[in-house]
């Protein structure tokens, strides 16, 4: 695999992984790697196969088959709690803010303990990273705008302490200030040594700050490699991503 | 009259205290765990019991008194915990409907634990000590043991609120309430978090049991008034919210208290009885805000549940082979007489079968294709069986043309019922469905001059040409196939198809032009005629009719029967109805705890068949075709 470097082991590595809702087969025999304090993309368009990746991985999705394994334990037979608990932070692309919860309380609903590891969160970080959120403290989650229920949910999720943050689609349907304020702070989760899985189409936001890519096509990885060689390749990007 | 009015207002805040101490539990638990839990009465009709052998052995003074109390509380907590970990934990993946049952099969159990426990006689728990004689209010005698009732009450609200605004456990709950799924992929175990909810909940019915030990004796048939009372509370109030609780257990004992206040009146000329009407006030009350507010008064409409289970297989026609085979089981029916010439007990149970198939196929009906649980499906049964009865009694009717006129009483009342329960769905139509049950009921209990009341009526036979059981069994037949056939038919028609649509995607049925309201409420009242039908044949094989056949029991025998045979498929009803009514004909013959025996049945099979009968006969099908292939 080109771009790949170091011997250790993956952080996370999922092989052969098939997944269902209903009858409907959503992928078929994914596999992916995201190292220790590495940025990955999961690209492709719309359907897919990105956020049921996501989901999978997760445990999220009822019917699902394959090896997923985490920090060197396999989790595939996991809960969604256990998961989470073992270092996985997940981002759902639809926000999912409990709305009658203070933002306050959206993000205690998130805190876990500290585990080694991995970058330690408190309140305080949190706000340092999205100070937007500081004035919104005590209102409903329900009624903030889009763009800050995108922090909140990033937010929430940092307050678990993971050490892999799985990401769906964080610049879907937010403002392009908010998209830039959400990849300064997905850069600077990755300087604090975060390991990143995101899932998006939107090329430029992830070009910048991702080392390597996947592409999906209905369910199928059709492309991997570093992320320079995917944006210099204007062939592949046609083929996969341009509709 | 102003003092009598205010002692009125003081009772009713009284009750509003015990009303909002069950309810307020079982709206806890269905806010984080999305079941409602029919066990709930049962909770506290147990903590009633544990309080009253507690507080005598305890011995008399306070200490005694209020520790019966503490210890209810206690022991219903601990029965919530292992309700939770031992059934339901097992099947939160499993359809809504199915864990409602499995809920309901727990109430059996409890019911003949409590028999067993007990005995069937009532018993007489102690007065509370140093509050057992009335404090003047007014001029008037009023307990004092309910002012402290009335201070319980909101006490409890109060300390609800802080549990959940300022712990981490309530925080949790409140999430959980909102999306369970993204709580869990937040890293929360929600084994715990379910399970002490269900601690919780169970705890404060158990406490509103034990709390009445001075107002009135237990008996085994609380378990069923306090699990409706509670859900009118949990539905008016909006389910999962607590103050709603409160709120609707204030409105609904104080309209109880003022309908007593009231008494008789003279209205226009004729004297109208306000004190009868308590037994369906709050019926009323629950219809009208259902109607006005479909999501309760502090309710807010319930998000689509967060994790959807795949969608339903499609209905399809049976094959050519599959037709000739149930048209030999027809044949062979017919002949059935015959073959129980031996056996004379034989043809009754054949008969009460095939009323129990058309009774729970015109249900299923509108659950299945329609996606309309009714919970009060007896109504339009009992609109049947008393129609045929009045035409034969009162008008002197003949009974063939009783059998044929008297559906209609059910067509009606389904006509005027449907029409509002289909702007509903889920849990607040079934609740809704409920409450129109329990007027007919309540309207039929209490009508004496016409209904016979509580005594029923008797004499409905057969005329002479079906006299003999064989022939009615005949007649029987005949109807209730072609009732059958009729309900099939009309289910695997455009009209069908419509009804289907209109259950999946009700916007998407509406955008192409499928009027769903009236397609859903065209639906409703023929499964209404349907089960009227039913009803009037019942009428006849009985002789006898009584409140009896409108009561929830036997609405939830329809649902029982139903969701034994399985929804989603055609035939579930008639196997469900089958296996039930021999199952429970055998059982209650062979034991007293036939209920018990009942429950374990039902709960063995919820756990070896969540599709139910015959879903999971055609899935055992379908994985060995596969095999062959």
């Amino acid at each position: 695999m080109r771009g790949d470097s170091g011997d250790a082991p993956p952080l996370l590595s999922v092989r052969g992984l098939d997944a269902w809702y209903g009858r409907a087969q959503i992928l078929f025999d994914v596999a992916l790697e995201v190292r220790a304090g590495e940025a990955v993309a999961l690209m492709g368009r719309n359907g897919a196969g990105k956020s049921t990746t996501l989901k999978a991985i997760m445990g999220l999705v009822p019917a699902r088959r394959g090896a997923i394994a985490f920090d060197g334990r396999r989790i595939e037979r996991f809960e969604p709690y256990e998961i989470a608990r073992a270092g996985v932070g997940y981002v759902p692309e639809d926000r999912r803010i409990f709305a009658d919860l203070t933002v306050r309380e959206n993000l205690e609903v998130g805190r876990r303990p500290p585990r080694p590891g991995a970058p330690v969160w408190t309140l305080e970080r949190i706000l340092a990273l999205f100070p937007a959120l500081r004035e919104l403290l005590d209102r409903p989650g329900g009624r903030t705008s889009g763009g800050e229920q995108q922090m909140l949910t990033v937010a929430r999720t940092l307050m678990g302490n993971p050490r892999l943050l799985l990401l769906d689609e964080p610049s879907e349907g937010v403002a392009p200030i908010v998209v830039e304020r959400m990849a300064a702070a997905i850069e600077a989760l990755k300087a604090e040594g975060l390991a990143l899985l995101v899932s998006e189409q939107n090329l430029p936001f992830v070009a910048e700050v991702c080392d390597r890519v996947y592409v999906l096509e209905r369910g199928e990885v059709r492309y991997s490699g570093a992320m320079r060689d995917f944006v210099a390749d204007e062939a592949a990007r046609r083929a996969y991503l341009t509709v | 009259m102003l003092s009598s009015f205010a002692v009125q207002f003081l009772n009713g805040l009284a009750g509003a205290s015990a009303l909002f101490l069950v309810a307020a539990g079982l709206s806890l638990i269905f806010g984080v765990s999305r079941i409602v839990n029919f066990a709930h009465g049962s909770l506290y009709m147990i903590g009633l019991y544990v309080a009253c052998t507690a507080a005598q052995a305890f011995g008399k003074g306070p200490a005694g008194f209020w520790g019966a109390v503490l210890v209810a509380a206690f022991v219903g907590a601990a029965l919530g915990a292992a309700i939770e970990i031992a059934v339901l934990r097992r099947i939160y993946r499993a359809p809504e409907l199915f864990q409602l049952l499995a809920t309901f099969a727990v109430v059996l159990l409890l019911r003949d634990a409590a028999l067993y426990l007990w005995g069937p006689e009532d018993i007489l728990g102690p007065k509370a000590p140093g509050l057992e004689g009335a404090i003047e209010i007014l001029g008037r005698a009023f307990p004092a043991y309910d002012l402290l009732l009335i201070a319980i009450g909101p006490a409890v609200l109060a300390a609800l609120w802080l549990l959940l605004a300022r712990t981490r456990f309530g925080l949790l709950v409140r999430a959980a309430t909102q999306d369970r799924e993204m709580v869990a992929a937040l890293g929360v175990d929600q084994k715990w978090l379910f399970t002490g909810v269900f601690a919780l909940g169970s705890a404060l019915a158990a406490l509103g049991g034990a709390l009445q030990m001075p107002r009135e004796p237990a008996n085994l048939g609380l378990d069923l008034v306090a699990i409706g009372e509670a859900f009118v509370v949990v539905v008016v109030g909006g389910m999962g919210s607590i103050p709603g609780a409160y709120l609707a257990a204030l409105l609904i004992a104080e309209i109880k208290a003022l309908c007593y206040g009231i008494g008789t009146v003279n209205v226009l000329g004729t004297s109208v009885a306000f004190s009868k009407l308590t037994l369906v006030a709050e019926f009323l009350v629950m219809a009208a805000v259902l109607v006005w507010r479909p999501w309760g008064l502090l309710g807010r409409a319930q998000a689509a549940v967060r994790a959807p289970g795949p969608p339903e297989p499609p209905l399809r026609p049976i094959g050519r082979g599959a037709s000739v085979a149930l048209a030999a089981l027809v044949v062979a029916l017919a002949f059935l007489p015959l073959a129980a010439r031996g056996y004379p007990y034989l043809t009754v149970l054949a008969i009460d079968i095939l009323i129990a198939v058309l009774f729970a196929a015109s249900l299923h009906f509108i659950m299945g294709p329609g996606g309309m649980p009714s919970f009060g499906h007896a109504a339009y049964f009992g609109l049947g069986a008393y129609g045929a009865a009045l035409l034969v009694k009162g008008l002197g009717a003949p009974m063939e043309a009783a059998l044929l006129l008297a559906p209609l009483a059910a067509l009606a009342g389904a006509l005027v019922f449907g029409w509002f329960a289909v702007r509903l769905s889920g849990v607040y139509l079934a609740m809704l469905t409920l409450a129109f049950a329990q007027i007919v009921w309540s309207a039929v209990f209490q009508w004496d001059e016409v209904t016979g009341g509580s005594n029923g009526l008797v004499g409905i036979w057969p005329s002479a040409r079906f006299a003999d059981r064989s022939a009615y069994y005949l007649l029987t037949l005949a109807i209730v196939v072609a009732g059958l056939a009729l309900l099939r038919r009309v289910a695997l028609s455009p009209f069908g198809y419509a009804m289907r649509a209109g259950r999946d995607s009700p916007l998407r049925a509406e955008a192409s032009g499928i009027p769903v309201a009236r397609v859903h409420w065209v639906g409703f009242a023929l499964a209404g005629l349907a089960c009227g039908y039913a009803g009037a044949l019942f009428a006849f094989a009985k002789g006898t009719i009584s409140p009896e056949t409108i009561s929830v029991g036997r609405s939830i025998d329809a649902l029982v029967m139903v969701l034994l045979g399985g929804v989603q498929s055609l035939a579930g009803p008639i196997v469900g109805a089958a296996t039930y009514t021999s199952l429970a004909d055998t059982i209650m013959r062979a034991t007293d705890y036939w209920r018990a025996l009942l429950g374990l049945a039902i709960l063995a099979l919820v756990q070896l068949f969540p599709q139910g009968l015959a879903g999971g006969a055609a899935r055992l099908a379908a994985r060995l075709r596969e095999r062959a292939r």
